[in-house]
Parts: structure tokens; C-alpha cells; sequence
């Protein structure tokens, strides 16, 4: 373990020392300000029209939770998809191209310290950059009553999101040399992942329910609806401990081929 | 120290080194030469535990490479022929991490980095970027990294390649001076590094053993330029043609 947590402090400090690391950190935090802005907007008009109409219905079911933080975090989640796979392409991929993977290998390291320690690494700044995010649903708070239990659960969902994002980079970046074939091996894979449950409506219950399993976006909704159920913390940790597992194997292969 | 039973490594089709045996005492220097591709990179990687081998078997500092790899490791240290830095790391900092991760004692860590850059002459560049450092004291680094856990085998795999005759000249020094108690293998294919540094010299050839003999007796009638043509001719040239030496 301590092994592992060199690997991860070297990787983060890395990560800083490289200006992809901040490219990445304020594009994310423009664009979270800018869904944020235009979703405020939007709600901010709807709440105008509505009260204009003395339309009480309306107006009761008309909440910040579900009109401008679940969609600001299944906008922040597809952002991801793009971001995740820049930061992790470079984890194992660089460390190949540059024979450090040599140094890495020949030390009295466990493969495993190798992996986790780099995931954790990853893991730990996308983490921040999602947190960071975390300012708007604060501003909320600030000035008006969003169900604070729901906004937690829906960062919680995100954070899970994005830890298996980062397994899933993580194991594309062990596959080659080539940083750009990782990131859009990664990029395609979780797109893939995200948009697999689209047939399920017409594709009968078994299959339609299947796809819907496997779907990411289908477990991380229920959090953004503040639905935390151990099915989806199951489902994230296997995704997790899959893609992990299996760039165990990636790694070890070296020494089978 | 270095014992190496019929070691053999097949990629596929292609056999990169087949039946090799050698073996060094502690405190030698082995000269590992052949022409390029003949399988020295391949040999050194699987005695450094970083490719496995197809058959055979090797033993370093007493320990198999194969079933107790970790320990092998721990007593190995390796310069590959890229010295194996992160662009974005200072000497300092770089030489810690790699002090760590060979399993180092944290209080043992400070003193070790401290020798390695004495011994390597890395002082003026210790907080300097290892991607900003010259190939010469790149070079220094990747020793500097290879003998921080004091290891009792050092494998240095080309280690004056690229560099000037003033740096070359000084990486020789320094493999002499570090040699005393360890044991090192040297691949090159410049000979007079080799005769001048080198006590027990290893010649393979496409893969396979041409030579094993210590310098003495080695270059006692021949140089050891004319030693290397003519093993490496023997196995390759046809020998109803072969002009009679």
C-alpha cells in the first residue's frame, strides 16, 4: 500500500506540473459556469411566466433540484467523457514511451501497486475537478432551498461517475504507447457505455434490461434524483474493480507474451 | 553472483536468444558485447525481471529470476538503454521516488540520495529538471537511479552510448569505482571499453553464445577487436569459405 501511494503522490504531482492538468481543470469549471448560468436563466424565466399566470400548481412543482441541478449534473457528467480520457491517456502510455515503465517493472514493486497507485492518482484529481463544480449547487444553497440531501447524492453519483471513468482510462492507457489511441479508445468506450441503453425501450425485458444494467447513465440518473440504491453502488464498484482486474492482466501480459 | 543456464526467449517465430549460458563472480565486470540485435537487451531484460524467458533458467545474488523474482529485484539495479526518467521531475526529487519504490527504509532515503549524487557528480543539477539536463548527465541520472539501493548486481545496458569522449571517459571511471563489491554486466559494442574496464568478456551472436573468456587469457596473442570479427564471422560465414586464420 505504501507503494502504491508513491506512485499516486509522483502521478498527482505530475499532474500539476503539466499544463494539460490545468487546461483541463478550467475548461471544466467555464463550462459547469456556463450551464449554470443558462439553466438559473431558463428557471428564472419559467418561475416569471408562471407566477404572471398565478398558476400555484405549477409554481409547487417547479424546484431548484430538478430544474437546474440534475440537468447541471448530466451536463457535467457528458463533459466527463471528453475530460476523463485526456487526463488518464497519459498514465501508463507515457510510461511505456519513455522506458520509465522499464523502471517501474524492475523494481520490487507489486503490478497491483503499479495500477492502484496510478488510479488513485487519477482518481484523486478528477475527484478535485468535480468538486470544484460544487460552488454552483453552494450558490444555490446561498440564496435559496434546494433539497440539500439530493444535491449530495447527485455529487455522490458524479464522483462515482467519474472514479469509473477513470478505470476505465486507466485500462485503455495500459493497452499502448500511443497517448491519442488511449484517449479515444477511452472516449469511444465510455460514449459506448453511455448511449447503450438507447435500443433498450424496444428490445424486449431481457435484453432492453440488460442494456439498461450496463448503462451508465441509467445508474448515475437514479443519484441525480437523490436515489441512493446499493444496486447502482454495486454496479459502479464493478465497473471499477473490473477495469482494474483487468489492466492487472493488461500489465502482467508483458510477462506471458 | 550471476549464473545464467541455458537461457532461451522466443517472440513468436522468431528466437531473439536461445541457449545461453554465462556466469560472472561477485565483483567482476562482464563486457556483454555482440553486433546490434544479437540479443543483448533481450538477455539483460529478462535477468532484470522485466520480460520473462521462454526456457531456461537464471540465478542472481543466488535467487531464480523466474520463481523469486521480488528478491532478485530488490538486489538488481538496472540502467535500460534509454535511462528510464521522468521528464518532470528534478534529480532530487526523481532519485527519492525511485529509492522508495526499490523498497527503501524512509530514514535510509535521504542518506542514499545524498551518495548517489556524490558518487554520480549529479550535485550542480540536483533541483534542475531531469527533461532540461544534458544527455551526459541524463545518463548520470539513470546510473545515479540504478545504484541508489546499493544492489548487489548492476546491469547497465549501453551505458556510454550517445555521450562524448569526456563523458565517456568519465562513465567509465565510474562503472570502475562501483564495481569493488558488485557485480556488474556491461553491454556495449565499443571494444576498447570493454578491454579497458572489463575482466570476464561474454560474445553472443544472433542469439546464441560465441565466447566466454576472461580478458587475460583472452587477449594475451590477439586484440580484442580481431577476437570479436573473428567469433562473430565464425558463426555466421560459411565455413568452406572462411579464409584460414
Amino acid at each position: 500500500m505504501r507503494n502504491a501511494l508513491t506512485i499516486a503522490s509522483r502521478e498527482i504531482r505530475s499532474y500539476f506540473v503539466s499544463p494539460i492538468a490545468y487546461v483541463v481543470l478550467t475548461g471544466y469549471l467555464l463550462l459547469a459556469g456556463w450551464f449554470f448560468f443558462n439553466l438559473l436563466a431558463r428557471f428564472n424565466m419559467l418561475l416569471t411566466i408562471y407566477s404572471a399566470q398565478q398558476n400555484p400548481e405549477v409554481l409547487m412543482r417547479l424546484n431548484l433540484n430538478e430544474f437546474v441541478i440534475a440537468p447541471l449534473l448530466h451536463n457535467l457528467s457528458v463533459v466527463l467523457v471528453i475530460l476523463v480520457p485526456v487526463i488518464t491517456m497519459r498514465t501508463l502510455s507515457e510510461e511505456k514511451k519513455t522506458g520509465t515503465y522499464e523502471l517501474l517493472l524492475t523494481s520490487p514493486l507489486r503490478i497491483s501497486e503499479i495500477v492502484l497507485g496510478k488510479f488513485l492518482g487519477a482518481a484523486l484529481f478528477v475527484g478535485l475537478m468535480v468538486l470544484l463544480t460544487g460552488i454552483y449547487p453552494l450558490i444555490l444553497l446561498l440564496y435559496g432551498n434546494p433539497e440539500i440531501t439530493v444535491v449530495l447524492s447527485g455529487y455522490l453519483g458524479l464522483l462515482l461517475l467519474a472514479t469509473s471513468f477513470v478505470a476505465i482510462g486507466i485500462l485503455t492507457s495500459s493497452f499502448t504507447e500511443n497517448q491519442i489511441i488511449a484517449a479515444v479508445t477511452c472516449m469511444v468506450s465510455l460514449l459506448l457505455l453511455y448511449v447503450i441503453s438507447w435500443p433498450a425501450d424496444d428490445a424486449g425485458d431481457t435484453i432492453g434490461g440488460l442494456l439498461r444494467y450496463v448503462s451508465l447513465t441509467e445508474h448515475f440518473a437514479q443519484f441525480a434524483k437523490g436515489i441512493i440504491d446499493s444496486k447502482d453502488l454495486v454496479y459502479f464498484g464493478t465497473v471499477i474493480g473490473l477495469a482494474l482486474f483487468l489492466t492487472h492482466r493488461s500489465v502482467e501480459s508483458i510477462r506471458w507474451r | 553472483m550471476l549464473e545464467v543456464q541455458n537461457l532461451t526467449k522466443r517472440y513468436g517465430d522468431i528466437v531473439a536468444v536461445q541457449n545461453l549460458s554465462f556466469s560472472a563472480k561477485q565483483g567482476q565486470i562482464l563486457g556483454f558485447l555482440g553486433p546490434n540485435g544479437a540479443g543483448k537487451t533481450t538477455t539483460m531484460r529478462i535477468l532484470t525481471g522485466f520480460l520473462p524467458a521462454s526456457g531456461g533458467s537464471a540465478k542472481v545474488a543466488g535467487f531464480d529470476v523466474f520463481t523469486e523474482s521480488a528478491e532478485v529485484r530488490r538486489r538488481i539495479g538496472y540502467l535500460p538503454e534509454n535511462p528510464p526518467l521522468y521528464a518532470d521531475m528534478t534529480t532530487d526529487a526523481y532519485l527519492r521516488f525511485v529509492a522508495r519504490i526499490k523498497g527503501m527504509a524512509r530514514d535510509t532515503i535521504e542518506e542514499a540520495t545524498d551518495r548517489a549524487v556524490n558518487t554520480c557528480g549529479l550535485e550542480r543539477v540536483r533541483h534542475r529538471l531531469l527533461g532540461h539536463l544534458s544527455k551526459g548527465f541524463r545518463q548520470r541520472a539513470g546510473l545515479a537511479q540504478a545504484l541508489i539501493h546499493d544492489p548487489q548486481v548492476l546491469v547497465l545496458d549501453e551505458p556510454t552510448i550517445g555521450l562524448d569522449p569526456v563523458q565517456i571517459r568519465e562513465i567509465r571511471a565510474l562503472v570502475r569505482q562501483l564495481a569493488g563489491e558488485r557485480t556488474v554486466i556491461l553491454s556495449t559494442h565499443i571494444l576498447p571499453e570493454v578491454s579497458q574496464i572489463c575482466e570476464k568478456v561474454v560474445i553472443i551472436n544472433e542469439g546464441q553464445m560465441v565466447l566466454e573468456e576472461d580478458m587475460d587469457t583472452l587477449t594475451r596473442d590477439a586484440t580484442l577487436e580481431d577476437v570479436f570479427l573473428r567469433s562473430i564471422s565464425k558463426e555466421t560465414a560459411d565455413p568452406t569459405t572462411e579464409e584460414p586464420a
